[in-house]
């Protein structure tokens, strides 16, 4: 546990150097970029001067990581506006897309791996067992265009796109769900569900088919353990066995698989995002990207990274809490 | 030969593994008689601006595109780029991988630390987003998709091969062949590897699918090949301000992608069932325990 703590700085700043290469050998010029096409040769090296890129890469990259700490991303070429404002702006959209999408494969997901795994081998787990595979196989932007094809365009029961049509909700959080339900506001709160049902659905869709699976072969394998074969032989009642210990024993793999999860749907954000037009993280990143804005590429991939390793740490500790045998090691 | 012989008639008794083997078989067969199959198979470079967004028929099976171009004959061509890029990439994350994990994995020491860490940062970030910012930077072409999700997937072979090596080495075979005085390459080469291959196999079919996948988002975000190269993920996107009329367009290039990595999937499945018989005992036909849910 320690030993991993440990690693977390230095993981994160063997990142940023792969990231800060990557995003400096752009071929396309930045600075030509930001000084615009009538800008004469002169005018262009003043603003490499001015921006600091005249210098040799290491010293651009000691003097990154140093204003990094005081928690400075530096400034979008793009925007022109600190990326850690352009990040915080858009970070609660992308929250709340995440957490339902999280939400709704957790809740479903492990329940209906739970039964899969208990009726073996039924028309119920064959069926589930189609739509894992489908889960797992399927191109969440295709998805995702096919839902809006359905449901927006022919059918008109969800928008096509975006987060809500005309002003959000007052409130702190930024959350429209939570900001409509804590201000009463019954409309805004339909309208930010609507908005929210397809890209969530689109970006659910895999993790809740990789939950299903785990959840299945993690009760499974609990099944055959030993420890179960002498509950039975004391002869508990099976709804006890099942689940009281059976499901916790499994459960401990499955937490490990929100910890990978996380990173299905972080990476599921980036496209469900842009075929959503959905005004968060993710659209901001493949924008940036496509528009050679490094200094916003660095940021995303710093907090993104950032954010993975620290929930993969958190799972850890998770797992000693559920396991009682790994607080015993 | 005998065991892939044996291997082969396991895997035809798996009914899903079947599936994922015929679907697989399909496509290959897809990639190679493209020019036979195809009804018109000059559309891939030809325009047809009169016969544009035809929807399907008999005279063009799955409809035509924004160009008139026939979209099965273009499917059809868009299978070897598929084949392409999945067999390139993945062969070249096996080359840097497997001997990434195995010398992390035999030797314990600094090296193996500072290897394992090298290919944490890569997994530290979702495959896609790094995929994104490579292809950009280096621009979009084939080969620079294929470098990008090489240069992505590795770490996936690297952290499979160290914890298998790792649990190797305390097997008893290993320990005596190394106290008869093999070296290390040796040992590594002609006990280690042979024992660490099925889930190197497994891993690479799922991979195959996976990295299918990620290429196929490259080329929907405008990263891909250019065109009027007939990529798969490429041609959903163009086929989106037709919508909803020319709904074809966007389905059939999903329909084949979805049917290209559902195979893979379960032909690696299936491979796991037959080759790695302790997980197949334990868990009494459970499947996905070895960590196949990759990004």
């Amino acid at each position: 546990m320690l030993r991993r703590l440990a690693w977390f700085l230095p993981t994160l700043l063997g990142l940023l150097a792969v990231t800060f290469v990557i995003a400096r050998v752009i071929p396309a010029d930045p600075v030509a970029l930001v000084a615009g096409e009538t800008a004469t040769p002169a005018q262009v090296e003043a603003l490499r001067r001015q921006l600091g890129l005249d210098r040799p890469l290491a010293v651009q990259f000691v003097d990154y990581v140093g204003r990094l700490i005081k928690g400075d991303l530096g400034t979008s070429l793009y925007t022109t506006r600190p990326i850690a404002d352009d990040l915080a702006s858009r970070l609660p959209a992308t929250i709340e897309l995440t957490l339902v999408a999280m939400v709704f494969s957790v809740v479903v997901g492990i329940p209906l791996g739970v039964v899969s795994a208990l009726w073996r081998n039924s028309a119920l787990d064959h069926a589930l067992r189609v739509v894992t595979v489908s889960g797992l196989a399927i191109a969440s932007f295709w998805l995702g265009i096919m839902l809006q094809l359905l449901f927006a365009m022919r059918l008109g029961w969800t928008p096509l796109n975006g987060r809500l049509r005309g002003f959000p909700p007052q409130g702190l959080t930024g959350l429209y769900l939570v900001d409509a339900a804590l201000t009463g506001d019954g409309a805004a709160l339909g309208a930010a569900l609507s908005h929210l049902a397809l890209p969530a659905a689109t970006l659910a869709f895999p993790a809740l088919a990789t939950l299903v699976r785990f959840t299945r072969a993690g009760v499974l394998e609990v099944m055959q353990s030993n420890f179960v074969l002498y509950e039975r032989a004391m002869g508990m009642p099976r709804s006890v066995i099942v689940w009281k210990y059976i499901l916790r024993s499994a459960l401990t793999s499955t937490v490990t698989q929100i910890g990978l999860l996380f990173g299905i749907l972080l990476a599921g954000a980036v496209v469900t995002e842009t075929v959503f037009d959905w005004p968060g993280i993710g659209t901001y990143a493949v924008n940036s990207i496509i528009r050679s804005d490094y200094n916003a590429v660095m940021g995303f991939t710093v907090w993104a990274g950032a954010i993975f390793l620290l929930v993969n740490l958190l799972v850890d500790i998770a797992h000693t809490f559920i396991d009682p045998r790994e607080r015993a090691a | 030969m005998n065991a892939a012989l044996f291997v082969l008639s396991r895997l035809a008794r798996d009914r899903s593994a079947l599936i994922g083997l015929v679907l697989i078989l399909g496509l290959v067969a897809a990639a190679l008689l493209a020019p036979v199959l195809a009804t018109h198979p000059d559309d891939v470079f030809e325009l047809h601006p009169s016969k544009r967004l035809l929807p399907p028929g008999a005279q063009h099976l799955l409809g035509t595109d924004r160009m008139g171009s026939d979209i099965y004959s273009r499917l059809l061509f868009g299978a070897r780029i598929t084949i392409l890029i999945g067999v390139i990439a993945v062969g070249a994350s096996l080359v840097i991988g497997v001997p990434v994990g195995l010398v992390a994995g035999y030797y314990h020491g600094w090296l193996s630390d500072l290897l394992m860490r090298v290919s944490d940062v890569f997994l530290a970030v979702p495959q896609v987003v790094l995929a994104i910012a490579i292809a950009q930077t280096l621009g979009p072409s084939l080969p620079n998709v294929i470098l990008a999700l090489s240069v992505t997937y590795w770490p996936w072979f690297a952290r499979l091969v160290y914890a298998e090596t790792r649990t190797l080495q305390k097997e008893v075979f290993v320990e005596s062949t190394a106290a008869l005085g093999a070296s290390p390459l040796r040992l590594i080469a002609l006990h280690v590897l042979p024992n660490v291959a099925s889930p190197i196999i497994v891993r690479a079919s799922i991979g195959m699918g996976f990295t299918i996948l990620t290429a196929a988002a490259l080329g929907f975000l405008g990263l891909g090949p250019p065109p009027p190269t007939p990529e798969w993920g490429r041609t959903i996107a163009e086929s989106r301000e037709f919508l909803p009329d020319a709904w074809w367009y966007a389905a059939a290039p999903g329909v084949a992608i979805f049917l290209t990595v559902m195979g893979f999937n379960l032909l690696g499945d299936g491979l796991r069932d037959v080759l790695d018989p302790r997980i197949r005992r334990a868990s009494g036909g459970a499947r996905g325990l070895a960590g196949d849910a990759d990004g």
